[in-house]
């Protein structure tokens, strides 16, 4: 296991999540791919930290940790409201605003 | 290993502590204080705190330190739209303090918990009493957007980029009238948000593996070395397109018109001006600052979205019958107007130019003019909130010609037409643009503003050329808050485009990067 193998590894990870945003339906669904995008993420900045004998991309995957845990506060309380109202997270189903 | 403690300048992070300190007060007011005293004790708060950060940072003009370790860099350019932002938010948060106009009393639901429609929502919605956490959640905004401005380092404004995005996703959800609007407009805005920043976020790693540091300064001297090549590109890109969607930038636009209509009009005011000078500021510090050795890799992309938005915002601006979501394509279509002056960068042996004080120029006379737009549209009320469909606005000249003549400059000021703000503003980025060879730009700039006119004409023609309906909106009395906000932004839309001299040479004085 060279490190490139991580960095292929977050790659497809991040890959599945941006292509899972795009088909998948229920917001909670969608949400869950946006954090799979940031925790492969995680991976890549840690992986660099190796490579590059630095110890900054650690404290980054830190950081991360952080704000992703804030944005699901934020993001469930929203979709949370909207399913209460509607009793569906569907995204396909939220369709006042458009054109 | 040990540990060093960063260096901090405490003069120069004043205004981000007040505004940060301010906003944790807020918190406090909101889980202690009385609720009958509340809302005047959080409206001067949000005032004292925003205040306080516009005159912090007007007493730094001038300086030029890069502080905190390296990661935060008070510049002359970073003040300025720390000042704009902290301005045009004291303005927001006025609007947001309106009671006058709504007849329940404020644009805010009352408990956002109470799912919408429900028997206890109906009962709510003429209960006239006021919810206040939207303040301490814009200071929390404004905080990271001034923090935004001043990033030296892609971690602090990923952090940064966060802090000003969540309490905006939560109160875009906060209208009181037509919720189901304003929830929808809510999750959409959330999910787009957190994908975009994702994307951001896999840009600052592969930026970090090509150099191993995510200081401005240490990229900016691995791309003049030529390292990693490929990784550097790369990840340049996904940190351009995760800017450019804070940026409402077409192709990455999608959002806009969506949340723009459904949160609260004085949310989307603060939003339309505030969010776009904090992203404007981050694009230019991290493509001049960081890449500017790297011009000939960003600048086929910045010029090609920017064409793309000028275009897209000023083509379906014309077919939209909202006013706040024409205003949304109107956004649109600026955004594109600003990635003309980005474009007049000099090089990378003068980080100065003219792209860098024009474009700063523009963002502060863009945000008071739509600021102002949006606070007419919070007058014109029909029997449930703001009558914004375009029929309902014709012959308002008629019911209200005061209403009529500030909306009519203000979309004069928006269309570009001399002797308002918005002329001076696109007279200086073309200039800057065509300066660096960017002719073909400016031309197509130029085209677009011809077509995005069409529109902002089209409603003052409808307001003061058509009879009006018999059932037709009413036009609200403003209380003093929106007064002067209405005031403050029709003098500036005219002073700035009579006698824009020494605004234009103060961003001049204050286009300096360091760091």
């Amino acid at each position: 296991m060279t490190l490139t193998h991580y960095l292929v590894l977050a790659a497809i990870l991040f890959t599945i999540g941006a292509v899972g945003v795009l088909v998948r339906r229920n917001a909670i669904v969608v949400f869950m791919c946006v954090e799979l995008m940031l925790n492969s993420v995680n991976l890549t900045l840690v992986t660099f930290a190796r490579a590059t004998g630095t110890i900054d991309g650690q404290i980054m995957a830190f950081f991360v940790m952080v704000v992703a845990a804030a944005e699901v506060v934020v993001g469930l309380a929203i979709i949370m409201s909207i399913y209460r109202t509607r009793r569906s997270a569907s995204v396909d189903d939220a369709n006042l605003l458009k054109y | 290993m040990s540990i060093e403690a960063p260096d901090l300048s405490l003069a120069a992070l004043l205004p981000l502590l007040f505004v940060f300190g301010a906003a944790c007060v807020g918190v406090l007011v909101e889980a202690f204080g009385p609720r009958e005293s509340r809302h005047p004790v959080q409206v001067g708060v949000a005032l004292v705190g925003t205040l306080g950060g516009l005159v912090t940072t007007l007493l730094l003009a001038g300086t030029g330190e890069v502080t905190a370790g390296g990661a935060l860099a008070v510049d002359g350019a970073a003040v300025f739209l720390q000042a704009t932002i902290a301005g045009l938010a004291a303005l927001s948060v006025l609007m947001f303090a309106e009671r006058n106009l709504d007849p329940a009393r404020s644009a805010f639901v009352v408990s956002a918990a109470v799912p919408a429609g429900s028997v206890r929502d109906r009962e709510l919605l003429t209960v006239q009493r006021v919810q206040t956490e939207v303040y301490p959640l814009t200071l929390f905004a404004v905080g990271g957007m001034m923090l935004f401005v001043a990033a030296n380092d892609l971690l602090v404004m990923f952090v940064a980029l966060e802090v000003l995005s969540l309490p905006l996703y939560l109160i875009s959800g906060l209208a009181r009238r037509r919720r189901l609007l304003s929830q929808e407009a809510a999750v959409k805005y959330f999910l787009l948000g957190a994908f975009a920043s994702a994307f951001f976020l896999y840009g600052v790693a592969l930026v970090y593996g090509a150099t191993g540091s995510v200081r401005l300064a240490d990229v900016r001297s691995a791309v003049g070395a030529g390292d990693g090549e490929v990784l550097l590109v790369l990840g340049l890109a996904l940190l351009v397109v995760g800017l450019l969607f804070k940026a409402s930038v077409a192709p990455f636009h999608t959002w806009t018109p969506d949340v723009y209509q459904g949160a609260p009009t004085p949310v989307t005011a603060f939003m339309a001006a505030c969010t776009k000078v904090a992203a404007f500021g981050a694009i230019l510090r991290l493509l001049y600052v960081a890449f500017g050795p790297e011009e000939w890799t960003w600048r086929p992309l910045v010029y090609g979205v920017a064409i793309v938005s000028m275009v897209v915002g000023a083509v379906l601006g014309l077919t939209q019958t909202d006013l706040k979501r024409m205003l949304a394509y109107s956004s649109v279509a600026h955004a594109g107007f600003l990635l003309t002056g980005v474009l007049g960068y000099p090089g990378a042996g003068d980080p100065a130019g003219s792209g860098l004080p024009a474009t700063m120029f523009y963002l502060l006379a863009y945000g008071l003019t739509t600021l102002g737009a949006f606070a007419v549209l919070t007058l014109v009320r029909s029997g449930d909130g703001e009558a914004t469909h375009l029929s309902q606005w014709a012959g308002l000249a008629q019911r209200s010609p005061l209403t009529a003549a500030v909306m009519s400059l203000f979309l004069l000021a928006l269309a570009g037409i001399p002797l308002t703000s918005g002329f001076t503003g696109k007279f200086a980025v073309f200039r800057a643009a065509i300066e660096n060879g960017a002719w073909p730009l400016a031309l197509v700039a130029l085209l677009a503003s011809a077509v995005a006119a069409f529109f902002y004409l089209r409603v003052i023609v409808l307001m003061y050329f058509s009879e009006p309906a018999a059932d037709g909106p009413t036009v609200g009395v403003p209380g003093l808050p929106t007064t002067i906000v209405l005031a403050v932004t029709a003098a500036a839309t005219l002073v700035l485009g009579v006698v824009p001299g020494s605004v234009l040479a103060l961003a001049d004085q204050a286009a300096i990067f360091v760091g």
